[in-house]
């Protein structure tokens, strides 16, 4: 049906025409710079009958972005007007062109209190409108014994407004809560929809803000309970009916009130504990409008103190949200599941399933929230499988979501590993997979985790050469990988391992392997530093003269290398080779196991040990202290080790 | 609570604002810029909520009208699909077969409806038709009342 009560204003959508068949920017602005100009004159002039359409020009005009500041006494003017008409386009011009920071908005405070007590419904509607819109704090103050009267006096249609009026009052103005507590409280009583959606309003905003206010209105919680039945069970109310849900607008907020009422207590939770359990089994979950009230239900559940059962029954309807085609719905289910995970644990283990298949959906909201609870749900008992479905959405998903997905696997690795190899293998996984997106640290923790894992030396080595020799792009990877073939070379060598297959590898093809990534541009700086230092470590356990000259040349190329820390680092090895070939060996030995002590610890700090233990060595096997220069150079070197 | 409600076209053209607290204009364009750019941008099947701030922010496309609703934390998304909807349903009724050039060219009368269905940030009446008797009634005050508005008010 068409409406045609309404004559559209003429002048109105003339200028609208005459703006929007503007060709350019530039010809647009000349065109309101003269409608402006022309409204400008209108309301200099004296009473015309076009006060109306000039002001709504304005409006329009403001909405485009453009200045209208200069209408704002206009607007002052017309809500004084006795026109009905007038004070609408008045009304409206003040809400969108006033606010309370405005010195004009002031002057309309008496229009509004005149206008309150109108004999005419329309033009009372007008004003609390205005007074909820953008009422100050003074204004409100003022007038709040005018909304307590009408809140208690006056038409279902002025009740409705008046009650939302007193709700931004007690925002603007928090002790006049008091004021309009008694009024609040036999609202409830109320038959009209409107009316009673307002009372609840009110009463959650008066409860939100004083907890002695919030400890009387628990008494009211039969009375919401009773009004919540009547919308569940009764009959086909067309007036208020959407999709088969009995006004759920109305609904929602009553839950959310019992939310609020029943938190912390358990004698207002048990009075609404069937009333939930009732709302969640028998509403119709088919479309968003049955499923926007389960979820509400769904939360006034778990943050009152309800019966385990009732809670069970919460976590399931989520867990069906999580099965529901509508995204929405799913990315609902995904956000209330993360805030109980901690106190709901076990409930929701029990979806482990479905949030799993999420990491699958094709909206990346839903993704993202899949991966933090699915990280969230790991445990000792689900490690293994867990850790299969993270891994395996870790090779394919989206780019922004790596980085996060990395570190959570190996936080939760790192927790519930079953064992080191188990450990290691995770770790070099998803170091092949998305090395370039983990964390700095991860380098000196895995190298750490190595070497405390002393039975795996020779598996993790000839796994981390064959990660090498397929691919050397991922920097971590490389450099844990020459880590380990400089610190278990001759377990490399030798051949046979307990853990994998044999396969024979000469001197010739580790030292290939590292000349590669010397030489590759793919390779960092710093890969490059941890591949010469391995070359040179090889020198001990190499026994052909051909390949320590090999070493050796590789090692002087860099001496004269651009970047200044492996020319420092050639340069010292050189040295090593020449002059200190005595003390090699001992420079060179195996690394003894990296205590983990603080988070990120340091470079140099970690060799503290190790040093002395150097030293010790040294005077126990009857060597000479070596002059002070030298010690200096030792500790240089081995600090090198630890990078 | 709500925050606000915009409507703007596939363009990026405000079609309506409003705001349920004080805000200044160089805020308010500085969040019709943020909205604009954040919700044109997203694809066709993701899902209509957004974070903004401390802010959700429900958006819900209608031919070449975009809705966006912005609600406190504490308040339920779907049931913020179905005020935009709701809002939708009303202009309908209005207009008949509303489309965009409807709210371009009949803003304020837009304006109205939203006034008698939303207040201070909240529901103001759930029945539909309460909201259409009650525009309906004022638009008739406007035509033939005129007479009577100018009387004295007692």
């Amino acid at each position: 049906m068409h409406h045609t009560a309404m004559s559209p204003s003429v002048p109105l959508q003339e200028m609208i025409r005459a703006i929007r068949s503007a060709r350019t920017q530039c010809e647009e602005r000349g065109v309101i710079q003269r409608e402006c100009a022309a409204i400008r004159a209108q309301f200099r002039q004296s009473d015309n009958g076009g006060r109306s359409h000039n002001l709504a020009k304005l409006l329009y005009v403001h909405m485009l972005g453009y200045p209208a500041h200069f209408g704002q006494m206009e607007c002052v003017r017309m809500i004084a007007s006795p026109r009905y008409s007038e004070k609408r386009v008045g009304y409206l011009g003040a809400m969108m062109l006033l606010d309370e920071k405005q010195d004009a908005s002031l002057l309309i405070t008496n229009s509004i209190k005149n206008d309150l007590s109108h004999s005419n419904q329309y033009v009372q509607s007008l004003a609390l409108c205005t007074l909820a819109c953008m009422g100050s704090a003074e204004m409100c103050r003022d007038l709040a014994p005018e909304i307590d009267r009408l809140l208690r006096a006056s038409n279902s249609y002025i009740k409705k407004k008046a009650a939302l009026c007193a709700v931004h009052i007690v925002r603007k103005v928090h002790d006049l809560g008091e004021l309009f507590t008694p009024a609040a409280r036999s609202l409830l009583a109320e038959k009209n929809h409107g009316v009673l959606h307002g009372a609840v309003v009110l009463i959650t905003e008066l409860c939100e803000r004083n907890q002695e206010t919030l400890e009387r209105f628990r008494k009211t919680v039969p009375d919401l309970v009773q009004i919540m039945k009547g919308l569940v069970i009764s009959g086909y109310s067309p007036e208020h009916d959407v999709a088969g849900i009995s006004d759920p607008f109305l609904q929602v907020r009553i839950l959310r009130l019992l939310r609020i009422l029943g938190r912390n207590n358990e004698g207002a939770s048990d009075a609404m504990n069937d009333l939930l359990a009732q709302v969640a089994t028998n509403t119709d979950s088919t479309k968003t409008v049955g499923n926007a009230v389960l979820y509400e239900t769904v939360l006034t559940v778990l943050h009152i103190k309800s019966e385990s059962g009732l809670r069970v029954l919460a976590v399931n309807i989520l867990g069906r949200f999580l099965l529901n085609n509508d995204r929405n719905i799913r990315y609902i289910a995904m956000i209330s599941l993360q805030k109980i995970v901690g106190t709901d644990h076990n409930a929701v283990q029990r979806h482990r399933g479905t949030i799993v298949d999420c990491l699958k959906d094709q909206d990346a909201s839903v993704k993202r929230r899949a991966l933090d609870l699915s990280l969230a749900l790991v445990s000792a008992s689900n490690v293994r499988s867990m850790m299969k479905e993270l891994l395996l959405f870790l090779s394919s998903c989206p780019p922004e979501l790596r980085a996060q997905a990395a570190s959570g696997i190996f936080n939760a690795a790192e927790r519930y590993a079953p064992s080191q190899r188990w450990h290691i293998d995770t770790i070099l996984h998803v170091l092949t997979t998305a090395g370039g997106d983990v964390r700095d640290e991860t380098v000196p923790n895995l190298i750490q985790l190595i070497t405390n894992a002393s039975e795996l030396h020779c598996y993790t080595v000839h796994k981390l050469y064959r990660a090498l020799l397929t691919d050397i792009s991922q920097q971590s990877l490389v450099q844990v990988a020459c880590w380990c073939i400089g610190e278990y070379g001759d377990l490399l060598l030798r051949g046979e391992c307990q853990e994998t297959e044999p396969v024979q590898v000469t001197e010739d093809d580790v030292l290939d392997a590292l000349e590669t990534v010397l030489q590759s541009h793919m390779s960092s700086p710093a890969t490059r530093g941890f591949a010469l230092t391995a070359t040179m470590k090889l020198r001990t356990p190499l026994s052909l003269t051909a390949n320590t000259d090999r070493i050796q040349s590789i090692v002087s190329i860099y001496g004269s290398c651009i970047d200044v820390e492996l020319q420092q680092r050639a340069v010292e090895y050189n040295a090593l080779f020449r002059k200190y070939d005595h003390m090699r060996a001992a420079v060179l030995e195996r690394m003894p196991v990296i205590e983990k002590n603080s988070p990120g610890h340091t470079n140099g700090e970690s060799t503290g040990e190790p040093i002395k233990d150097i030293q010790t060595l040294k005077v126990k096997q009857g060597e000479p202290l070596l002059p002070q220069q030298p010690a200096n150079q030792v500790l240089t070197l081995t600090q090198m080790h630890v990078v | 609570m709500m925050r606000f409600l915009l409507l703007f076209s596939r363009q990026g053209k405000l079609r309506l604002q409003k705001w349920f607290t004080p805000i200044s204009e160089r805020e308010k364009k500085k969040i019709i810029r943020d909205m604009t750019s954040m919700v044109l941008a997203r694809q066709p099947r993701s899902c209509n909520f957004l974070h903004w701030k401390d802010l959700k922010i429900i958006y819900k496309r209608y031919a070449s009208l975009y809705f966006c609703l912005a609600i406190e934390n504490q308040e339920n998304e779907l049931l913020a699909l179905e005020v935009i909807h709701r809002y939708v349903e009303l202009l309908d009724k209005y207009f008949g077969n509303v489309c965009e050039l409807d709210i371009i060219f009949n803003f304020e009368k837009a304006y109205f409806i939203l006034d008698e269905f939303l207040m201070g940030g909240e529901i103001q009446e759930t029945s539909k038709q309460m909201v259409n008797r009650s525009i309906e009634a004022s638009d008739m005050l406007q035509e033939t009342m005129e007479e009577y508005m100018s009387k004295p008010a007692f």
